[in-house]
């Protein structure tokens, strides 16, 4: 299998998202959707992506289908419900006396191939319940585990630790 | 509504308090950093969800900022914890429990 991070090329869809982006961001940092607003947020989305569009190629993982905003919404569902249970399952380690941690660096392989993808897998795996990324070299990504069970190996940490997320992310990027 | 934004004000403060606690508490910078990232981002999150309620009309700029928090609050711990390995220090590793702190 083919490890190495992939960038796509960038197409006229790219520029249109990059475009789309910045005004989203722009109607909601305005806050009204007054004709006056959106033609400056227009002007100034245009010429971002002119200036930009070509640099900005982080966003070129993403995969181009109707069902896209469905899963972003379904993945975003599944990790806001993980980082309230990361919260949890910290307060109530944080709290027992005894301090039940048994911390280990694990590696975890992951098959995301864009660095979009590869961001979105670290950071949701930073918060969630226990892990936090170290550091990521190609595929693999160094995870630092507040309770690593005894005699896990790179398979059963990736089963525990990415797998869930990687479906969820891996339906939307590559 | 303000009541129910006093909760989430409550939640969040709650969250952030419980996180410095684990700061004190965990034996190493590793188990430091994962305690401070996650309370810190839910409960920026909770706060923010709390402002939501008392001033409705800030809803799209909360978002922003709830986004914002969102995606650079893991990554800023992921950097210190790859800083603070690349410069040698070592992670407390599994069976020894209970660490001086």
């Amino acid at each position: 299998m083919d490890n190495t991070l992939v960038t796509p090329a960038i197409s006229l869809r790219h520029y249109v998202l990059v475009f789309g982006v910045c005004l989203l961001l722009w109607v909601l940092l305005v806050g009204n959707l007054a004709v006056q607003e959106l033609l400056a947020g227009v002007v100034v989305s245009a010429l971002v992506t002119l200036l930009f569009g070509s640099r900005f190629g982080i966003l070129t993982g993403l995969r181009f289908s109707p069902l896209v905003p469905l899963y972003i919404a379904g993945y975003l569902g599944y990790f806001m419900v993980a980082l309230v249970r990361a919260n949890l399952d910290l307060a109530l380690r944080v709290i027992a006396p005894s301090l039940p941690i048994r911390p280990a660096l694990v590696e975890v392989k992951t098959t995301l191939k864009s660095p979009l993808g590869r961001l979105l897998l670290a950071n949701s795996i930073t918060l969630t319940p226990g892990t936090l990324t170290v550091d990521v070299l190609d595929d693999t990504l160094l995870v630092h585990w507040v309770y690593c069970p005894p005699g896990t190996d790179m398979q059963q940490a990736t089963d525990k630790i990415a797998a869930s997320f990687e479906r969820h992310i891996g339906r939307f990027l590559l | 509504m303000n009541l129910l934004g006093d909760i989430f004000l409550l939640i969040g403060g709650a969250f952030m308090a419980l996180g410095s606690l684990g700061l004190i508490r965990m034996p190493d910078l590793y188990n430091r950093l994962q305690a401070g990232t996650k309370a810190a981002t839910l409960g920026t999150l909770a706060v923010l969800l709390g402002i939501g309620f008392h001033h409705p009309d800030w809803w799209a700029k909360l978002l922003v900022i709830a986004g914002f928090v969102l995606f650079t609050n893991p990554v800023g711990s992921s950097t210190i914890a790859r800083a603070a390995l690349k410069s040698g220090i070592e992670p407390v590793h599994g069976g020894n429990r209970k660490v001086e702190s």
